[in-house]
């Protein structure tokens, strides 16, 4: 059923233009930006003389194109995310879903995954095209895997957030706005106390969680940070949902 | 165990305190249509939202075909094929994928999908439509794909708020006959302004008024409150109301205006004959005499007066 909810997502998205110039905009930066790693890194390591300031291939494009990446999707993901149930809202669509057989959670998890789904068409595509370096140089996979679960990670919580933006209002620009601001301000919250590097507050920031990842690091403690960040929204987006059917 | 498909029992909805729906309760068994009447705020929408499980009723119980809707949503709703007020459509899909996300949504197993698709705009009169964008369909094809959903899956009980809205007298007509074919082997609530259209489909009829149920009962009880027992005479020189009284079965005269009186009759009396004789004999100078029969619009506004003034 919860794929069933997701399927419908999926195709809404593919149904209007904004899901295929998102993806085409955003692997075309991408493109843009492995492409001058590449190039890049010829430049940069010419000039490395001593070993220790050599790196390797994967490190310095992916680094470039998983960094640029977790920057661009805080734009993407609100544009995606702000429809959901907004949308649905302000149309009068939901009583749809609400009158068949399928549980509020299972339409918000089946919301959430259509999204998501959506989003890792990108993570694929990008891992993908790093796995071309493979062609003449003898790449890092571990490398590519965890900056991929990483971005994964941190798309799928996005996406948790906007679709809890994306349920208590009817307006799909003032969702979008919203997740936008709420996203910008996780992102960098660990900026605000670059003094104090220990506070719980700069603990909170995706970005320091997204960090080991892009060293090519999996570490349970982040990982259990991004599940929960998404269990907590999508437990809300359900809460609000339900009480839409309480208060009516 | 009964076979009621569905079991309101003290519904009541509050709206921060003040009661949209109070102690609604009613049965339907299969095979009936029952049309729900009221003027506008009356609760319609509010009670077919409870019915639905679109919307927690604050006291009461819904259950269809025995399953409680609180207990076991699922289940419950599996039964239910709803068309809200507002077409629940996505706009962006043709016809055929918005009937096909229904029918696997209302858990129709894969292998019938197609055949349920066809079947539901075969009912619905969609066949030509089916790959139009459902954004460029006029609004009374729109309505046909929104019951085309409701009943997709076959459903024990079909709810419809108010689903000749928009249509031309044509498809109104489609829509009644389908409304009568579905009620004849399931269940139908279909809410409406339009009161003939419930004298034509429904067997039973309730009328809500301020959240309260004021009428509930067959159709031909109230077919039978609107003919009445009631003679509307004519006459060039009419008599006095005694006169007419002394006729065997007249209960009560009334003088409507010169020349035209309007007569009460007991139930099993039918003084029409013995009123044209008597008229004949005295040279009452009759030229017209009818039964009169209020409009249900007049029954209607009778029914929703009556509780104002017992309120």
């Amino acid at each position: 059923m919860i794929i069933n909810v997701a399927r419908k997502e999926l195709k809404s998205m593919f149904a209007s233009p904004m899901g295929w110039v998102i993806l085409s905009l955003l692997m075309f930066s991408f493109g843009t930006y492995y492409l001058n790693g590449v190039n890049d890194y010829f430049a940069v390591m010419s000039g490395a003389m001593r070993p220790a300031e050599r790196t390797g291939v994967t490190q310095f494009v992916g680094q470039m194109v998983y960094g640029f990446a977790s920057f661009m999707v805080l734009f993407a993901v609100p544009l995606l995310s702000m429809r959901l149930i907004s949308e649905e809202r302000r149309s009068q669509t939901l009583p749809f879903l609400f009158s068949a057989p399928i549980s509020l959670t299972e339409i918000v998890l089946g919301k959430f995954l259509g999204l998501v789904a959506f989003l890792s068409i990108l993570i694929v595509f990008i891992g993908f095209m790093l796995f071309t370096l493979n062609i003449w140089a003898d790449i890092d996979f571990g490398f590519i895997i965890a900056n991929s679960i990483g971005l994964l990670l941190m798309v799928a919580s996005f996406s948790a957030l906007g679709l809890y933006f994306s349920s208590m209002t009817q307006q799909p620009v003032v969702a979008a706005i919203l997740t936008f601001i709420a996203l910008f301000a996780l992102m960098f919250l660990d900026r605000f106390f670059a003094g104090d590097p220990s506070n719980t507050l700069a603990n909170l920031s995706l970005t320091r969680h997204f960090q080991s990842f892009s060293g090519g690091l999996i570490d349970t403690g982040d990982i259990a940070y991004f599940v929960l960040f998404i269990v907590t929204f999508l437990t809300l987006t359900v809460r609000r949902l339900d009480a839409d059917r309480l208060r009516g | 165990m009964n076979d009621f498909t569905v079991e309101a029992t003290q519904l009541t909805r509050l709206y921060g305190g003040r009661e949209a729906v109070s102690n609604v309760s009613f049965t339907l068994s299969k095979g009936e249509v029952l049309g729900f009447l009221g003027p506008n705020g009356a609760g319609k929408s509010t009670t077919m939202k409870m019915l639905t499980g679109n919307l927690a009723p604050s006291n009461g119980s819904v259950k269809i075909c025995g399953i409680d809707m609180i207990e076991q949503p699922k289940e419950a709703k599996a039964l239910i094929g709803y068309l809200p007020e507002m077409r629940p459509l996505y706009k962006e899909f043709t016809v055929d994928e918005y009937l096909t996300i229904a029918a696997r949504l209302h858990r129709v197993s894969a292998s019938h999908i197609k055949k349920a698709v066809e079947v539901a705009k075969e009912r619905c009169g969609l066949g030509h439509m089916s790959k139009r964008l459902i954004e460029n369909l006029s609004n009374g094809y729109q309505q046909r794909v929104g019951i085309a959903q409701a009943i997709i899956h076959n459903p024990m009980v079909v709810i419809l708020d108010e689903p000749t809205v928009g249509l031309d007298p044509i498809q109104i007509r489609d829509i009644r006959a389908l409304i009568r074919e579905v009620g004849a082997e399931r269940s139908v609530i279909i809410s409406t302004h339009i009161l003939p259209e419930v004298e034509m489909v429904c067997d039973h009829v309730q009328i809500i008024d301020k959240g309260k149920l004021v009428f509930n009962g067959s159709i031909d009880v109230l077919k039978k409150q609107r003919i009445g027992n009631k003679l509307l005479i004519g006459m060039h020189n009419p008599p006095s109301s005694d006169a007419l009284l002394k006729i065997a079965g007249v209960t009560e005269v009334e003088v409507v205006s010169s020349g035209l009186m309007r007569v009460r009759f007991a139930d099993d009396a039918a003084p029409a004959e013995a009123i044209v004789q008597a008229a004949v004999k005295s040279g009452w100078g009759l030229h017209q005499i009818a039964p009169d029969q209020t409009s249900l619009e007049d029954v209607f506004v009778q029914l929703t007066y009556q509780e104002q003034a017992v309120v």
